[in-house]
């Protein structure tokens, strides 16, 4: 069975060339079910990989598909294969699951679209490469997902193009991210040359002699700028907040649920490196926490319904990457699973709002819609109570075990994360309260307010159950998850029979998990008193801050300091060669170089007239620099 | 008899006068017979080194670039020709629509 | 004195092209439709190739010997490396021609000198063409001069020894630079022209110099023989110092052929005045053939040591920095394709620069990629480009994949390719030389070459952008309400960018014979 594998890969490939190809031709009709269709089957395909794999007895969960030869140069070789394990096929049905309920979310989303067959091409594409990327046996095939999912991701934040700040945003989208994979390239080319093969069986096998050649270092951190484009962590975030201006459905099922965890999946992968360069490692909890924090608070002044929601996944994504850097990769695996529902229940129930608002995003301009979208309001409330951490909702189990881990390792991190937790109940509550209750503030938009159709809801609900349910299969000491991806991170078995050891008492886990329910229930509560019962205090609080809350409100002008740094100067630089040098002349090129260069540029210009015999001294000079090279060497 | 060196030296000197007179001079015909000028020099290298390997390789060479010279004079001045045809001029910098 | 031998296999593909370059050169006196000349320069190019081929299955190499005082040299060599690059140099040639057969006429054709003449005169814009008697068609001799061309590359490709290589190199630079100015109607086909004709010939007498100097450094101008005769001990060489000086100016000569900063001036003059098949071909048939040649005359002289993979470093960065930076900001694709032209093959140069078995092969197999998707992708632009044009703006493609889908996608995947976005064939072949690098321990070179390839993303993006995120300007209103003709591609170019992208990807996904092939042409270099 598990050699049926690329079965999974098989049917979004043929669902994306033939919308792509024939999309017009089929019609809305039967695009509306080919598309979730192929998802569909895809999701049939991991479960019935996941129930083999249960079948086997744990050490047997390792098995490689083959697909052919792929490259060969001299000893070393690549092939197009496939890993299935606990961990990929876990991804797996996370990314068809999901992706699937969008995808019958999107049928009804998209319906008046006019580009409505490419959409659905796009969004196939993104299965296909999710997939390629999560169940790569090796980094190389793991990288063409990555670039792939990439693509996929611009391509639809870029969807609605007639928006300038859509193809911005989409722009804005793939820069930052090709700084990422830029880490990843070198990774995968620092690896190759030393451990001589890039599966990945074979990587962790050899894992020390990456240590021997002194480069773990480099590799880890390289992978970490790589995990830090892709996951939108410190400092490269900055795309992710810009991507909301693609269709909501694109926002819920990559900017939240799946591509954006590609980083943490991609770290929680290469555990053994990880292990191995405790400096790296302790980067990645360092910049998780600090991302966790940073991002909650930009959410708190935001009024904009989905970019709470997009600074929410980056705090989010933060925990995920403060639970791979202590060394959990379960936990962390266990909180992007859970985090994919009930963000992406959040992301399509805000779709639902604003497609009853006619694009309204504003929650300012909201209120009592609870009384017109009773089915959206109640969603929201379970996405946004699991995202708080409310007890007994999958968030906080996630939540709390990461905390939990976060602890043991260092107070420290534990603390920021327990603040973040705190930060995270009021935002979340703040997100239910201002829209969903009190008086409506813009009447016409009130009364204007219906309920979805059912494409949308059903999906809503049936992801509600998944926010509320995913989180019991990872309850302290009966933990499933855990017991099912740890093979894949301690094959050895050693380090982690080692880490249990060092655990503190029993106890001090059911007090910690005692403090952030209470957090989180504090955070729910002081959100009810400061925006339900007494709107003032938002605006007292705001006034006692002073600079500090313009600060947030204003996102720390990351933006802006971006703007001035970095893309200014580049664009100037670019304009410069563009339009100086080769226009006007090699005239401050060479001006630039001392000595004989500086000598033979002023009697360049001197002597020179011509274009052509411009181009010939700049032959000239190449010809001197050169031999004066290597006769000097 | 006249030492290897003095050649070699002659020889340079002929072809940094054709490399100057190919980056200062503006007609296209005198930037030309500059170039021509670069190509003898390197003749004269050679013939000079056969003498000096006591090698026929060095004279065969000769041939073989003077057969190239005169190759690039008869496609340089058909090139040559089909400029002046739309523009009357044989100065280099009159001929500047391809820039950037 | 011993007299040469020949070994015909060795020449056998030059041999089939220039016959058939003067049999077209004859037949395009008899026969009227000039088409039929296409398609026998299509079979020229077919048979060379599987010449090529005939010479690989008998494996030994077939010294082409002059005898003389300083030892026996060859004067071609058909082995691995000549022949990998011939084939590269011949499947240019072949998608060139296809390319040319429906669009040859809109620059070959012009007016009978006198009346041209005199409108030329009363301004400057190119004369509209004019159907009639007056009308003189030199299809054939473009496709004669394309033979050639090819022939002088293949030639260089497997020639062994420095006089050889530069007969070869000016063999095919005179081609090109008739070729380039192929487009009598049209100025900047001229200035192009004469542009290239005369900075090809200023860096010809540095190569030519560069030669002498190696011959009086090393008694010399076979490549094995200098290989043997610069071994310590080997014979007296009175003027061995000249032998760096000598080195220096060849790879002035090299660096113009291959468009290096900073000896690329002409590039993007010479790229965009001439007719875009021409681009096409000589964009990448140049580089493939020049490459081999450089390498071969490493592998000799420099021997790989550290100063010269230093300096091809330093090549290698300008190259791609100014390249990539310059290409930015263009207005017109073709120039914009020129420069990042010049940016790969400053990628291609890593590959030499890292000087190990990896990095060579690496660059080889970038060659072939390259060769594809760059041939590809100005094969689309003569598809958009319109009959009475040379050149393409941005407006031209714009909201492409409404009206032309295949075609945008097929640009999508070439546009992809060269920016380097895997699993496509130009991904591998920056994987592969950035990793010779690393390896190599050039960690920072591999560095840059990623930086870089990040920042031409950026132009080859733009280019999708036009075609998928944007709606048509006006241009395509004019279109639609018949002001202009309609832009149907004809099918010889369709075949033509099909062909291309399905190199892209099947080198891509389908690559160990590719690789192993490479492996082959590489191992009986002398490298690190």
């Amino acid at each position: 069975m598990l050699d049926y594998a690329w079965l999974m890969l098989l049917f979004p490939a043929l669902g994306t060339l033939i919308i792509a190809f024939f999309g017009r031709r089929l019609g809305k009709g039967v695009i509306s079910w080919l598309a979730p269709g192929t998802v569909l089957l895809s999701f049939a395909v991991a479960v019935s990989q996941f129930a083999t794999l249960l079948g086997l007895p744990a050490e047997e969960r390792h098995h490689e598909v083959v697909l052919w030869q792929w490259m060969t140069a001299g000893s070393f070789s690549v092939d197009l294969a496939l890993l299935i394990d606990q961990l990929s096929v876990t991804m797996a049905l996370v990314v068809t699951g999901v992706g699937f309920l969008i995808h019958v979310y999107s049928v009804g989303y998209m319906h008046d679209d006019p580009r409505y067959s490419r959409f659905f091409a796009y969004m196939n594409f993104f299965i296909l490469m999710m997939l390629t990327l999560v169940l790569a046996n090796n980094y190389l095939l793991l990288y063409v997902g990555w670039e792939g999912v990439g693509l996929a991701s611009y391509l639809l934040i870029g969807f609605w193009f007639e928006k300038p700040s859509a193809a911005d945003a989409g722009k804005k989208a793939f820069i930052v991210n090709r700084v990422g994979d830029f880490g990843l390239a070198l990774a995968i080319m620092f690896i190759w040359s030393t451990v001589g093969s890039l599966r990945f069986a074979d990587v962790f096998a050899n894992a020390d002699v990456l240590v021997a050649a002194g480069v773990i270092g480099t590799v880890t951190m390289l992978m970490l700028l790589a995990a830090t484009g892709k996951s939108a962590q410190l400092p490269l975030y900055v795309w992710l907040p810009d991507a909301m201006e693609g269709p909501t459905p694109v926002s819920a099922l990559i900017h939240a649920a799946t591509m954006v965890t590609a980083g943490v999946y991609m770290t929680a992968r290469s555990a053994a490196l990880f292990d191995l360069a405790p400096t790296s490692a302790m980067w990645v909890a360092g910049i998780g926490a600090a991302t966790a924090l940073y991002a909650a608070t930009i959410a708190l002044a935001q009024t904009d319904l989905k970019r709470i929601l997009a600074y929410s996944t980056i705090s989010q994504l933060g925990y995920m990457f403060l639970a791979v850097g202590v060394g959990a990769y379960a936990s962390g695996i266990f909180h992007l699973a859970t985090h994919a529902f009930f963000k992406a229940l959040l992301f399509l129930a805000a779709g639902s709002v604003m497609h009853a608002l006619h694009g309204e995003l504003n929650i300012n301009k909201m209120g009592n819609l609870r009384a017109k979208l009773p089915t959206t309001y109640w969603t929201y409330l379970i996405g946004a109570a699991a995202l708080a951490g409310i007890p007994l909702l999958s968030g906080f189990f996630s939540k709390d075990e990461i905390l939990w881990y976060a602890w043991q390792k260092s107070p420290v991190l534990w603390a920021v994360g327990l603040v973040t937790a705190g930060l995270t109940a009021i935002y979340a509550f703040r997100s239910v309260f201002v829209p969903f209750w009190g008086q409506p503030r813009d009447q016409k938009l009130f009364h204007h307010a219906h309920e979805s159709p059912p494409a949308m809801t059903v999906p809503l609900i049936v992801l509600a159950v998944g926010a509320v349910l995913a989180g019991y299969i990872g309850i302290p000491h009966l933990s499933l998850i855990e017991g099912w991806l740890e093979p894949v991170f301690h094959a050895g078995g050693a380090a982690a029979e080692g880490a249990k050891a060092a655990y503190p008492a029993a106890w001090v886990e059911w007090v910690l998990l005692a403090v952030s329910a209470l957090v989180a229930l504090a955070g729910a509560y002081f959100a009810y008193t400061a925006y339900v019962v007494k709107t003032s205090i938002p605006k007292q609080v705001r006034d006692s801050l002073g600079w500090f809350a313009r600060l947030v409100e204003n996102k720390y002008y990351v933006d802006e300091l971006y703007d001035k740094v970095i893309v200014n100067p580049l664009r100037d630089l670019a304009n410069w060669f563009a339009g100086t040098v080769d226009k006007a002349g090699l005239d401050g090129a060479v001006n630039g170089i001392a000595g004989i260069a500086g000598w033979l540029g002023g009697q360049a210009r001197r002597l020179q007239t011509g274009l052509v015999g411009l181009y010939a001294l700049s032959i000239l000079f190449g010809a001197v620099a050169l031999v004066a090279w290597l006769v000097i060497r | 008899m006249v030492p290897i060196s003095y050649y070699l030296i002659l020889s340079a000197i002929l072809f940094t006068v054709g490399v100057v007179g190919v980056l200062i001079r503006r007609n296209v015909l005198i930037i030309f017979m500059s170039v021509e000028m670069m190509l003898n020099a390197v003749n004269l290298t050679f013939a000079a080194l056969a003498l000096h390997f006591l090698s026929l390789n060095g004279q065969i060479f000769v041939l073989m670039a003077m057969v190239v010279a005169a190759a690039e004079v008869a496609v340089g001045l058909a090139i040559v020709m089909t400029v002046v045809r739309h523009k009357d001029t044989t100065n280099i910098e009159d001929v500047n629509l391809l820039k950037g | 004195m011993t007299f040469p031998t020949l070994n015909f296999p060795v020449i056998a593909p030059q041999i089939v092209l220039v016959a058939a370059a003067l049999i077209i050169l004859l037949a395009d006196l008899m026969v009227a439709n000039k088409r039929i000349l296409g398609w026998i320069s299509l079979i020229a190019v077919i048979g060379a190739l599987a010449a090529v081929f005939v010479c690989r299955s008998d494996s030994a190499a077939f010294p082409l010997a002059l005898g003389g005082p300083s030892g026996p040299g060859t004067m071609a060599l058909a082995d691995g490396l000549g022949l990998f690059a011939s084939a590269a140099v011949l499947i240019a040639a072949g998608l060139a021609i296809l390319l040319a057969i429906e669009r040859v006429g809109d620059f070959s054709r012009f007016e009978k000198p006198g009346s041209e003449k005199k409108q030329a005169r009363s301004g400057d814009h190119p004369i509209a063409e004019a159907p009639g008697p007056q009308v003189t068609d030199r299809a054939g001799a473009y496709y004669a001069l394309l033979l050639l061309a090819t022939a002088g590359m293949t030639a260089m490709a497997t020639a062994s020894d420095l006089m050889t290589i530069f007969i070869a190199l000016e063999i095919f630079s005179l081609a090109l630079y008739i070729l380039v100015g192929f487009n009598r109607r049209d100025l900047r086909s001229g200035e192009a022209a004469l542009k290239y004709f005369l900075l090809g010939a200023f860096a010809s007498g540095f190569f030519l110099y560069g030669i002498a100097l190696i011959y009086a450094a090393t008694g010399t101008t076979s490549l094995e023989a200098i290989l043997h005769n610069i071994q310590p001990m080997s014979i007296s060489l009175p003027f061995r110092p000249l032998l760096p000086v000598g080195m220096g100016l060849l790879l002035v000569g090299f660096g113009f052929k291959l468009a290096l900063v900073p000896f690329h001036m002409w590039t993007p003059d010479a790229y965009q005045g001439a007719p875009t098949p021409v681009t096409a071909f000589m964009s990448v048939a140049t580089k493939a053939a020049a490459f081999a040649a450089l390498i071969r005359v490493l592998a000799a002289v420099a021997s790989y040591d550290r100063p010269w993979l230093l300096a091809l470093a330093a090549l290698a960065v300008l190259t791609m920095t100014l390249g990539n930076l310059a290409a930015l900001r263009q207005t017109s694709l073709k120039r914009m394709l020129a420069y990042s032209s010049i940016a790969h093959a400053g990628y291609l140069l890593i590959g030499l620069a890292a000087g190990n078995q990896l990095g060579v092969e690496g660059a080889l197999y970038y060659l072939l990629a390259y060769t594809f998707m760059n041939l590809g992708a100005f094969a689309v632009l003569l598809a958009v480009q319109r009959r009475d044009e040379n050149d393409v703006t941005g407006d031209r493609i714009l909201g492409l994949a409404g009206r032309q889908p295949l075609l945008a996608a097929l640009m999508a995947v070439l546009m992809f390719s060269l920016a380097g976005i895997p699993p496509l064939a130009g991904f591998f072949g920056k994987l592969y030389v950035f990793s010779g690098a690393v390896e190599a321990g050039l960690a920072w070179l591999a560095i840059v070459g990623v930086l870089n390839s990040a920042l031409g993303a950026y132009y080859y993006l733009r280019v999708t952008i036009l075609m998928f995120m944007a709606e048509p300007a006006e241009s395509d209103q004019e279109i639609s309400s018949g002001k202009v003709e309609t832009l149907q591609p004809g099918w010889a170019v369709m075949t033509t960018v099909v062909l291309a992208v399905l190199g892209t990807i099947v080198l891509g996904l389908w690559q160990w014979p590719w690789t192993q092939t490479i492996a082959q042409a590489v191992s009986t270099l002398a490298l690190r």
